[in-house]
Parts: structure tokens; C-alpha cells; sequence
């Protein structure tokens, strides 16, 4: 979807709303289930270097040589040092696996950095704050829907058996896998333990209003097109924002098809006037009548609601 | 709109840009645009953890901005067709929301606030399902001993094959003895624990998860390795070693299988939340049960992370039963003293 398109005019099966302690209702949308998934897959592999870094690191650092381990049991100085660097890889190599997300999740943008690449955000399903308990729950459990099987699946190969371990191993990890598939919010077991869900992370840039960049123009001239009541009733707010999109993207063929179509309702010839002009001018007015409507506590969804 | 009056020709250009809208909504946002970039360029550092970049002022205002924009939309809503001011805003207001109400706690000061009670307040939280999940490790360490008793051959069907290196049903007094003490001298100590360390993580973080399943893995899991103990514990009493047997486990022992005992007691709570979940719906219920184990889960970490050092050091640094039934001793009446007796300040 191109950037100048307003979002409100799409709606999906994704859209939920929330209700802010302020008592306004905001639209949120759920992340699509390949954003996520993509987001996961960057932050495996961003995972997969950061262990990849710290092995080469600590192995360069006792000296490059992998020989020496062979001594690491002696009560050497050496030994004692290749010793510690052992243990700051185990307890690097668990940090990574567990406190990766954590840490990230908390930040201020609540977001790993593959979500954020992404564009989702983790969100508490109650339009509540998000707890540092609720990152920790929903990560804990990724342990099981993931690293558990996978796991489980090499060690199984290793034995050169795959059969029935194999096969529980792959069942296992479908079912978590396919968990957001089967629930209406596309929660993972993680989510739904923590109480939390996955967002879309909104960015819209403010578009100048289509009227005003229309009465800034004025310098140019332009022909006064005028239109009766009669002319403006024939449309609702669902036909303005068709038009307002229409007249931000701009394109010639849409504004030519779309020129005739109206022109052609309200019964006035299409080459009286240049396409964006007469368009231009027609949203004005019909947005100045449907919101003066509004304001009477009259609103017409669209064309085929009656005027009354 | 006292603010505007800090911009002398800005404000006449756009009070003019004003007068020529054509539209009501038109001019209604006009007049609040600049409210409304000023919230957005705080978000956007705020975003970015740029926090330094930001003024008192600019802090000190973002509620009252907040508060603004979201009035703003609402206003919107009911007066103005533009689709795209309309998305922006609301895009804004759930950004901003995002930042106010967004994870005040970091990783730092959730972890002394988790320290300073929030712990002990959550493992008190499933004093109930602790019971349970005790009930079952002392039944499955039962089960072991006893079905050992009865046919040794089980032993090998219990005890995982690295426990059972000399170790087995057979072995003489001495050989099992010399498992017990006098490894003092043994290097690469620290790397041990630091293995054994990862490796009960995992178990119990394992523990905790499968309590998904309505907790019943769980409790398999702690039978399971209970029944372990079970069949160790009649191996070494069986040689008369029994006391000894016990102390050597107790140093780390009364850490790990506490910590054991909250993993399985946090996995069943959330089974059995959602298996009764009482008035609130399964989910609701669920999350609950979940944020609260949680925090009993990092803290099942930390312990371990103690234990390991306790397995790793302490148990083969002190050769004599005595010496190591002091240290289980002591590390059992402490985190009983922290978990159960110790308020701190989560309360408030």
C-alpha cells in the first residue's frame, strides 16, 4: 500500500479496537502473521550472529589456539583463564537464548529489533500498561514452542533414527507453530499466557489537507465550478474518501474514469473542464456538505443511504 | 491559545492561512497542527530511547499533549471527513499511548523491584499449587525408592544413564563412597556448574511451560525426576551411605529442588487456572496465572543459577557430611525466611 494512501479507508479482518484509560476508542491492527514470522527470522539470525561474534571473539581471545582446552582442567594460570572464558560463553550463550527478547521487548519501542524492522510491536491485549511480567511470560514460553523441538529434532537426528522422536518432534512443533492460526487474535501460546498481543507499530506522516493544498493553489487560476445541492446529495462519506484517495495518487487515467463517472451522474458534460479541477472542486463542496451535515447529527455512509 | 503568541509572524501567516480554508475542518486543524507536530516530534524521540535529547519541558508537557491530541481525534471524528488527518491522528494518539502507558520498567529497575519482594509476593501468590507440586516430588521420590526395592532392575529404567556411572545396584560401599568424598582436588570445577547451571534452566523453564497443557506434564516432569532421586537415595542406603548420601545432596540439593518445586508449582498454576478459570474468562485468566508465574520463573532461575554455583563449589570443597548438612541447612532456611516470611515492599 503506497504511503499517501489514508488507512482508514482499508479495512481488514485484522482491525481491533482499544479503548485508552482516556476512554477513546483507537483502531489497532494486528500484525499479519508473515510479518511476524519474518520478524522472528530476522531476530534468530541477529541471535545466530551475535552467538557466532561472541564464539570467535572468546576464541580468538584464548589465544586462537582450540589445543589449549585440551588443558583446561590443569590448575594453570592458563587453565583457570581458558576456564573463566568457558564460562562467560555458557552464560553468554543463555543470555542470548533468553534475554535477547526481554531486554528489547521492554524497551521503549516494545519491540526486538527483526519487529521493529518489521513494523509490529508487542501490545497488552487490555489496553493496559505492558509489565515487565508479561515480556517475561510470553518469552519464557517461546522456550517451548520453539527452541524445544528444534532441539529435540537434531538430537534425533544425531541417533540416526527419526522415526517416531522425529515425528513428535515435528507434531510438537507444527501445533505451536500453527497456534495463531487457531485463535481470532493470532495469539502464540506465549501471548496468551502473558496476555499480550502483537500490533502493527503505526507511522503515518501528516498529509496535507487535500482542501487546503486546493485553496493555497489559488494563485493558479482555475475555473469556478459551481454545484447545486441537488448535484452534491447524490454521494456519501465513502465516495469522498474514494475521491480524496483518488486525488492524492494522483494518476491520470483513474482521475479521467472517475471525471466522467461523477459527470455523468449528476448529468453535466465530462469535457467542460479539466479532470483535477472539476474533481477538486466537487470534493470541496460535497466535504463541505457532508460536515455541515455531521454538525447537524446528519451523516450519510454513502451513496446508497437516502437523503433525509 | 496564550502559546501561539511566543511566534509573532508565524502566527499572522498562518491566522491569514487560516481565514482562507474554506473548510470548518479545515481551520480546526489548522489551529492545532502545531500541537499536534510538537507531540509528534517528542514520540519520535522518545521512540528512538533519545531521551537526553528531550527538555524538561518537553516531558512535563507530553501528558497535556497527549490529553490534547486524543481530544483532538475525538473532535475530528464527529466534524471532519479528511481521511488523512484523520489517520494521523489516530495513528498518533495510539503512538503517544504507546509511550505513556508503554513498559515503564526497564530490565534494571523491575529486577530490584522483583528482588525487594515482587518474588517472594508472586511464589506466596501459588502457595497452593506449591503445596500440590510438593505433594507430587515426594510421592514420585517414593515411587522411586520403592519400585527399586522391589526389582533393581528399575534402577536402570529411573536413573538416567550419565548419574549411573559407577553408581548402580551392586556397586560396592567403597565405590560409592568414593562418589561421595574426596574429589577436592578436581579441576575444572567452575565449568561444571556452569554447565549444570544451563542445563536445570532449561528443565525448569521446561517445567513452567508445559504447564500449558492444563499442568498435567508438569507434574510428569516432577514425578520423573523425583523417582530419580528416589531410586538414587535407596541405592546409597541401601550401601548404609544414606546420610551421607544426604548431605552431599543437600549443599546445592535444597537450592535446586526448591527451585525444582516453584517450576513445576508455577506450570500448574497456569494449568490450573485455565482449567478453572472461576468467573473470568479461560484468556483473562490465563494472563493472569501467567505474569505471576513468570515471576516466579526468573526468580527459579536465579536460584538455580546459585545452586550450580553451590553443585560446582561448595559440595566439593567440603569433604564431610556435617559440614555440608550446615550449608543445605542454611541455604533451606534462607530462602524459606525470603520466599515465605520476607513482605519487602511489593505490597505497596
Amino acid at each position: 500500500m503506497s504511503r499517501t494512501v489514508p488507512v482508514r479507508l482499508v479495512r481488514s479482518g485484522r482491525d481491533r479496537t482499544m479503548v485508552t484509560p482516556e476512554g477513546i476508542p483507537l483502531p489497532l491492527t494486528l500484525a499479519s502473521r508473515g510479518s511476524r514470522a519474518g520478524a522472528l527470522i530476522l531476530d534468530l539470525t541477529f541471535i545466530g550472529l551475535l552467538i557466532l561474534g561472541t564464539t570467535i571473539a572468546l576464541i580468538s581471545i584464548a589465544g586462537g589456539t582450540l589445543n589449549l582446552l585440551s588443558r583446561a582442567d590443569d590448575a594453570t594460570p592458563i587453565g583457570h583463564a581458558l576456564q573463566f572464558l568457558f564460562i562467560v560463553w555458557v552464560a553468554a550463550m543463555f543470555l542470548f537464548r533468553n534475554a535477547y527478547f526481554l531486554f528489547f521487548e521492554l524497551g521503549p519501542r516494545g519491540a526486538t529489533p527483526g519487529k521493529r524492522i518489521a513494523g509490529i510491536r508487542v501490545a497488552a491485549r487490555d489496553g493496559g500498561r505492558l509489565t515487565a511480567e508479561m515480556v517475561i511470560a510470553r518469552n519464557l514460553l517461546r522456550d517451548i514452542e520453539l527452541f524445544l523441538p528444534i532441539v529435540f529434532l537434531a538430537s534425533a537426528q544425531d541417533g540416526g533414527d527419526m522415526g517416531a522422536a522425529g515425528l513428535a518432534a515435528t507434531a510438537w512443533f507444527l501445533i505451536f507453530a500453527l497456534f495463531p492460526f487457531f485463535n481470532r487474535d493470532r495469539l502464540r501460546a506465549g501471548d496468551l499466557i502473558a496476555g499480550s498481543w502483537v500490533v502493527e507499530a503505526p507511522r503515518q506522516r501528516l498529509e496535507q489537507a487535500m482542501s487546503a493544498r486546493i485553496a493555497q493553489d489559488a494563485a493558479e487560476p482555475r475555473p469556478d465550478i459551481g454545484f447545486t445541492d441537488a448535484e452534491l446529495a447524490v454521494y456519501g462519506e465513502y465516495e469522498l474518501q474514494t475521491l480524496e484517495r483518488i486525488l492524492r495518487e494522483n494518476r491520470r487515467e483513474s482521475l479521467q474514469a472517475v471525471h466522467e463517472t461523477i459527470a455523468g451522474k449528476i448529468g453535466r458534460p465530462a469535457d467542460e473542464h479539466p479532470d483535477r479541477a472539476f474533481l477538486e472542486a466537487y470534493y470541496t463542496q460535497l466535504r463541505a456538505r457532508l460536515e455541515a451535515g455531521m454538525r447537524m447529527g446528519r451523516r450519510k455512509a454513502d451513496k446508497y443511504v437516502p437523503n433525509g | 491559545m496564550a502559546l501561539f503568541g511566543l511566534f509573532g509572524k508565524e502566527t499572522a501567516a498562518r491566522d491569514q492561512a487560516i481565514e482562507h480554508a474554506a473548510l470548518r475542518s479545515d481551520r480546526f486543524r489548522m489551529e492545532r497542527e502545531g500541537d499536534w507536530k510538537r507531540l509528534e516530534a517528542i514520540v519520535r524521540e522518545m521512540e528512538r530511547g533519545r531521551f537526553r535529547k528531550l527538555s524538561d519541558d518537553d516531558l512535563l508537557a507530553l501528558p497535556a499533549l497527549y490529553r490534547t491530541v486524543a481530544s483532538s481525534l475525538s473532535i475530528a471524528r464527529e466534524t471532519s471527513l479528511d481521511a488523512a488527518t484523520l489517520a494521523y491522528l489516530e495513528g498518533l494518539v495510539q503512538r503517544a499511548w504507546f509511550v505513556v502507558y508503554g513498559p515503564r520498567a526497564t530490565l534494571g529497575s523491575w529486577f530490584r523491584r522483583f528482588l525487594g519482594g515482587g518474588f517472594s509476593a508472586s511464589v506466596r501468590g501459588i502457595a497452593a499449587d506449591i503445596l500440590i507440586a510438593l505433594a507430587v516430588m515426594i510421592a514420585g521420590t517414593v515411587v522411586g525408592w520403592l519400585l527399586v526395592a522391589n526389582d533393581a532392575e528399575w534402577y536402570h529404567a529411573l536413573v538416567p544413564p550419565q548419574f549411573a556411572d559407577a553408581r548402580v545396584p551392586g556397586a560396592s560401599r567403597e565405590a560409592l563412597h568414593a562418589t561421595l568424598f574426596g574429589n577436592t582436588g578436581q579441576g575444572g570445577l567452575s565449568v561444571f556448574a556452569a554447565y549444570l547451571f544451563s542445563n536445570n534452566a532449561q528443565v525448569s523453564i521446561l517445567a513452567f511451560a508445559l504447564g500449558f497443557a492444563f499442568g498435567v506434564p508438569s507434574l510428569l516432569l516432577l514425578v520423573q525426576n523425583t523417582a530419580t532421586l528416589g531410586a538414587m537415595l535407596w541405592l546409597f542406603h541401601d550401601a548404609g551411605l544414606g546420610i551421607d548420601f544426604a548431605g552431599w545432596l543437600s549443599v546445592h540439593g535444597t537450592t535446586e529442588l526448591l527451585a525444582i518445586l516453584l517450576a513445576g508449582a508455577a506450570g500448574l498454576h497456569i494449568g490450573r487456572s485455565m482449567a478453572f478459570p472461576g468467573e473470568r474468562s479461560v484468556m483473562q485468566a490465563a494472563s493472569e496465572a501467567g505474569t505471576r508465574a513468570a515471576q516466579v520463573m526468573a526468580g527459579v532461575v536465579l536460584m538455580l543459577v546459585i545452586a550450580a554455583m553451590l553443585e560446582g563449589f561448595a559440595r566439593q570443597l567440603i569433604d564431610d557430611t556435617p559440614g555440608r548438612f550446615i550449608v543445605g541447612g542454611a541455604m533451606l532456611a534462607f530462602w524459606i525466611a525470603y520466599l515465605f516470611a520476607f513482605r519487602g515492599n511489593a505490597g505497596k
